[in-house]
């Protein structure tokens, strides 16, 4: 029997589904990132998350500055199109506010670990990494060999999140998701999840086609939360574009450890 | 003394008038130049999404751009702020996921040219976007890291490089192996099973450099105008091989600088 999502407020969805300790992924590839729902994660304080993003920017900035994260597991941290991730910087260079240890990938093998936790295999397989110092300080990344062929190719291990976090442009309610544009490797994480989270710009009657759409239906999504600007300042494609002056901005509050702190106290 | 300083103002001024574009206006156009019409290029924000750009504005209107977000074949009229501007999803031939962009078309050496930058790059053009400082667990600084890079430069047909020449990017050796060039030396790629052949051209401020057909390593080929063997010698961390002579960079095109500052001003815009 399919069950379906919960239509919730964002506040009781991140209550119910992201608790201390937890592997949490909030994706999306620099469109339609979850942010608010990263926001309201600092809100409701949680603390000792592994976090897990091919490509954390200012939210995980936001997140690790504040004190939520044990671990990032990642392949690209940085503000894009600006420059570095201050916060991320302070915790790996100084420690600060507490140490973060590193699982470090490239994009590919990261999908492709989204890809076999989706799939419910226990690794996925990559012609990747080869000749690199990555696997030498990523234990997560180990030579493999072919048994048809012979040939060494590497492996990563399925990622399985705890809870994973995206943001969309639609859904019906009855909580079929829709979401088009760049998708990145939202449909994997989401899959690939035990719980997962979908904030949306709007809940409509109906949801006609789009052109690329990735559709989620409502029973692989826990809640769905109508969050309009849920992913401001990043994109939402035919919703509105990236406020880039913000993200300017943040490299200026993200520098200094009393503007960070300010920042948290107004969120 | 005021004699003097007129004059040295004179030269200045002259000098600003005989070189009518800055160094990375020449670097943004000599990468533009090397991509040929037709071809498919894997894209990264910043100095190779600006040169790819150019391209198609210029002398490669069928340049085939692939950003790593998904989008195949992106035809932007303006700078994408970053690898999910919508304008990549509007305009592609075709939008795709990252898992299927990296395992479908980087990883079976679909796209022809690898675009990539640098933090640190060293004689054999291997490339650092890690950390600067030889322990990973305490860097001196924490970079972003390897994005798509190290598919990219094992994969493509072939990568070139865009990175600013000085002592600190170029470095006798990078302090972490993101992504492989030539590794350390001939045959290097072939036993690590890379299937593209790598880096065959890295452009700078400076001027280009190719990789020895039989060392692998790289060598100053040509100097942009207005640039000395000596320079590119004192902004390289190890004792730079020059071609005998060096081919000089065509200066920039009127066409060109217009089509590039065309393209810089929607990004200010925006």
């Amino acid at each position: 029997m399919t069950r379906h999502a919960a239509i919730t407020s964002l506040s009781d969805a991140v209550a119910e589904l992201v608790h201390d300790g937890d592997t949490v992924v909030l994706e999306g590839f620099t469109h339609l990132i979850p942010v608010a729902a990263g926001h309201e994660i600092i809100r409701q304080g949680r603390r000792d998350l592994t976090l897990a993003r091919l490509t954390p920017d200012i939210v995980y900035d936001q997140l690790i500055g504040a004190g939520c994260a044990r671990k990032l597991v990642f392949s690209w941290g940085g503000n894009p199109g600006v420059g570095s991730l201050h916060r991320f910087r302070d915790a790996v260079e100084n420690g600060w506010p507490g140490p973060l240890e590193l699982e470090e990938h490239s994009h590919a093998g990261l999908a492709n670990a989204y890809v076999a936790g989706a799939s419910d295999l226990p690794f996925a397989v990559l012609r990747g990494y080869s000749g690199t110092d990555l696997p030498e300080h990523t234990a997560a990344i180990k030579p493999i060999t072919c048994p048809f062929t012979g040939e060494t190719l590497a492996a990563v291990p399925a990622l399985r999140p705890d809870v994973a976090i995206i943001h969309a442009q639609r859904a019906d309610r009855d909580g079929n998701v829709q979401m088009w544009g760049l998708t990145g490797v939202q449909k994997e994480a989401v899959l690939a999840a035990e719980r997962a989270l979908v904030t949306v710009e709007e809940v409509v009657d109906e949801l006609d086609p789009r052109s690329n759409a990735v559709v989620l239906p409502s029973w692989v999504i826990s809640h769905v939360a109508e969050v309009p600007g849920g992913a401001r300042p990043s994109y939402a494609q035919d919703y509105y574009d990236r406020d880039n002056a913000a993200y300017r901005a943040w490299d200026a509050v993200s520098r200094d450890r009393v503007a960070f702190g300010e920042w948290v106290e107004a969120l | 003394m005021t004699a003097t300083r007129r004059q040295s103002a004179t030269n200045r001024q002259s000098a600003t008038e005989q070189q009518a574009w800055t160094a990375d206006e020449m670097m943004s156009i000599a990468a533009s130049r090397a991509l040929a019409d037709g071809t498919s290029c894997f894209v990264g924000i910043g100095l190779p999404s600006t040169a790819a750009n150019l391209a198609r504005r210029t002398h490669a209107p069928s340049l085939v751009l692939v950003y790593e977000a998904g989008a195949i074949g992106a035809k932007p009229d303006r700078l994408p702020l970053s690898i999910g501007d919508g304008i990549l999803a509007e305009t592609a031939d075709a939008v795709v996921s990252v898992p299927e962009v990296f395992n479908y078309w980087v990883q079976p050496g679909r796209i022809d040219v690898g675009f990539l930058g640098a933090a640190q790059i060293d004689r054999f053009a291997n490339i650092n976007t890690t950390v600067i400082g030889s322990d990973y667990a305490q860097p001196k600084v924490r970079l972003p890291g390897a994005g798509g890079a190290p598919e990219i430069a094992a994969g493509c047909g072939e990568v070139i490089v865009i990175v600013r020449q000085s002592p600190r990017s170029f470095v006798e050796r990078v302090d972490f192996v993101t992504s492989v060039g030539h590794g350390r030396g001939p045959g290097e790629r072939e036993r690590l099973g890379l299937r593209g052949r790598g880096p065959v051209r890295v452009i700078t401020d400076l001027g280009v450099l190719e990789p020895d057909p039989d060392s692998c390593e790289l060598v100053l080929t040509a100097v942009h105008p207005g640039v000395t063997v000596e320079q590119a010698r004192e902004a390289t961390g190890w004792e730079l091989a020059v071609a005998d002579p060096p081919r000089v960079t065509p200066e920039p095109t009127d066409d060109e600088l217009h089509a590039l500052r065309e393209l810089q001003a929607t990004v200010e815009e925006g």
